[in-house]
């Protein structure tokens, strides 16, 4: 508005004018711009998430997921100290070596009569059930993790178990067998540890240092009766 | 504990007035009675199961658990996160010493006092109820998996998860000829539910039961709900190694096991409890002492019987019929969740 643009430019004009008084007069020449640009110096560097991604395509949308995950999953078999897993923590992970496990694990329901293993609700809720009583063990004895967090971190860690249980029922297509049950014996004690150790590796720094001891052992025992549920596993 | 100081004036001037007429009298003092400085010199327990040097510690503890009885004061609601925080406030150190405390029980060691000093917690009787609920799921289908090797006509595979029925309805025929639904439950379902059961329904009525009581003893008031849960957990923890103990298929060596076990539990039970009912009539403290120590000897057998049970030498395969019940062993009519008719 042209009126409130003159009226700071004349500071010495102590007159009082009525409001808006000379607004009557006001016609805009056309060599003024009224138009311009205002560009934030900042905003080059600051990742717009809700505009950007609303327009990319589905592929890309799943793709970027996807990456996120796989490169949870190297984390995962490599354990380092790095806080990847706990910064960007998501489910999918999770939820994708559940699902798997759980649909290798359920026994045919042909043969119902001799039982193979566990229904696949019975996986789920065993893992689901039990990653969040940990995850309420961890935050009641004072850990520094969110629900999420620890959640996302006891999922990641299923990985290996899940490639255990993959092993194990190659393995068990050669047939029953005293080397056959060494063989998945070993397999599942070496995931099993693997396991332990990459979880172990992001929980333990979130307790204080005098009760790690008690935030791990619900851990080693959750992934204890995972990896018997595995070794048990006979299909019929 | 607000008479607090009163009860100690008074049993000092009690025990100095009992001293003038009998110089040479001993005078007991009871162990976990709140007293001054001052009364250690008169204890001097000759004989008494609670001896002299644990007197000079119990005071020390007074003091300490005094104090922090008196930091615990102020405790945040029961719908506020940090209520239940209150409970999970150990250090591991203090939990492997709990855990040790119940497994040595001695008679002047009274476990609350002496371990929990007044800080119950609920790590310890959770996770102990877990692991051995899933413990005993784990070993007692290892047993039937080791009988299968020692006798191959035994066909059973191993299962998690399952009972060794298959976890849906059976069927088997009542008096009538009318078919009669049992669902036999997974064993680690059986386990957890029996376990969590005893240890925080036994508790709570132990302890409805002393603050009913309460009005008996003036002196010595009654331990609280939590204590009485923990003094529960811990005592089960013995039972872990006697179960990974049992999967030795010999019989009098699991009986030996269980009867030692039931021993060390029992007995770190009955030590808490002792000071706490000793004031009580005779009959109601050995009527309450032994019903607690006869629940502990069901809870093992219990478990001994329904998870290991021994497997009849001689076994016949049972065939596949075509009929709709799933048999793989033929257990022993008495059990509950037997359910052939072979």
């Amino acid at each position: 508005m042209a009126e409130a643009e003159e009226s700071p430019g004349d500071p010495g004009t102590a007159s009082p004018r009525p409001l808006f008084a000379g607004l009557s007069d006001i016609s805009i020449s056309q060599d003024i711009p009224v138009e311009g640009e205002i560009t934030i110096p900042i905003r080059s560097r600051i990742r717009e998430f809700d505009s950007s991604t609303l327009n990319e395509s589905v592929h890309s949308t799943i793709m970027r997921d996807l990456k996120a995950v796989g490169k949870k999953f190297m984390h995962v078999l490599y354990p380092r100290k790095s806080n990847t897993l706990l910064r960007d923590w998501d489910l999918w992970g999770p939820l994708i070596l559940c699902v798997t496990l759980a649909l290798m694990l359920q026994r045919d329901s042909a043969d119902s009569e001799k039982d193979g293993g566990p229904q696949f609700a019975e996986v789920f809720v065993i893992v689901w059930f039990g990653a969040v009583t940990i995850t309420l063990n961890s935050k009641l004895l004072g850990g520094n993790i969110s629900f999420f967090q620890s959640l996302c971190v006891l999922g990641y860690c299923i990985l290996p178990l899940t490639v255990a249980m993959l092993i194990c029922r190659l393995v068990l297509l050669a047939g029953p067998g005293p080397i056959n049950f060494m063989v998945r014996l070993f397999v599942v004690i070496v995931m099993f540890a693997w396991s332990i150790v990459a979880s172990t590796a992001f929980l333990a720094d979130s307790q204080p240092p005098n009760r790690r001891a008690l935030a791990v052992y619900p851990v080693f025992l959750f992934y204890f009766v995972i990896s018997w549920m595995i070794l048990t596993f006979t299909p019929q | 504990m607000a008479a607090a100081d009163e009860l100690t004036f008074h049993e000092f001037e009690e025990a100095t007035n009992l001293l003038a007429e009998t110089p040479d009298a001993a005078t007991t003092s009871r162990s976990d009675q709140p007293t001054s400085q001052g009364h250690v010199a008169v204890a001097v327990g000759s004989g008494d199961s609670y001896g002299a040097e644990d007197e000079v510690e119990e005071e020390s503890d007074k003091a300490a658990l005094l104090q922090e009885k008196q930091h615990q004061q102020q405790q945040p609601g029961f719908w506020t996160f940090s209520y239940y925080q209150s409970f999970f406030d150990v250090d591991t150190s203090q939990v492997l010493d709990r855990i040790k405390g119940s497994l040595l029980p001695r008679p002047g060691h009274n476990f609350v006092r002496h371990y929990l000093r007044n800080r119950p917690d609920l790590y310890g009787p959770f996770w102990i109820c877990a692991t051995l609920a899933f413990v005993l799921a784990v070993t007692g289908n290892l047993t039937l998996v080791l009988a299968q090797r020692r006798d191959p006509s035994i066909h059973y595979s191993p299962q998690f998860h399952k009972g060794k029925q298959a976890g849906r309805p059976n069927a088997w025929q009542g008096p009538g000829g009318q078919g009669v639904t049992v669902l036999a439950l997974p064993p680690v379902t059986v386990a957890g539910i029996s376990i969590y059961c005893y240890a925080w329904l036994v508790p709570l009525a132990l302890w409805g039961f002393l603050r009913w009581r309460k009005g008996v003893r003036e002196r010595v008031g009654p331990y609280t709900f939590l204590e009485t849960v923990c003094v529960y957990g811990y005592s089960l923890f013995v039972f872990i190694p006697m179960v990974v103990l049992w999967l030795i298929p010999v019989p009098w060596l699991q009986w030996l096991f269980g009867a030692l076990a039931l021993g060390l539990s029992a007995a770190g039970l009955v030590f808490t409890l002792w000071p706490v009912v000793r004031e009580d009539t005779r009959l109601v403290a050995a009527a309450l002492l032994s019903t607690v120590v006869l629940l502990h000897a069901l809870l093992a057998m219990g478990c001994k019987l329904y998870f290991f049970q021994s497997l009849p030498p001689e076994h016949v395969a049972p065939p596949h019929q075509a009929a709709s019940l799933p048999t793989n062993i033929p257990l022993s009519p008495t059990l509950p969740r037997s359910m052939a008719p072979s």
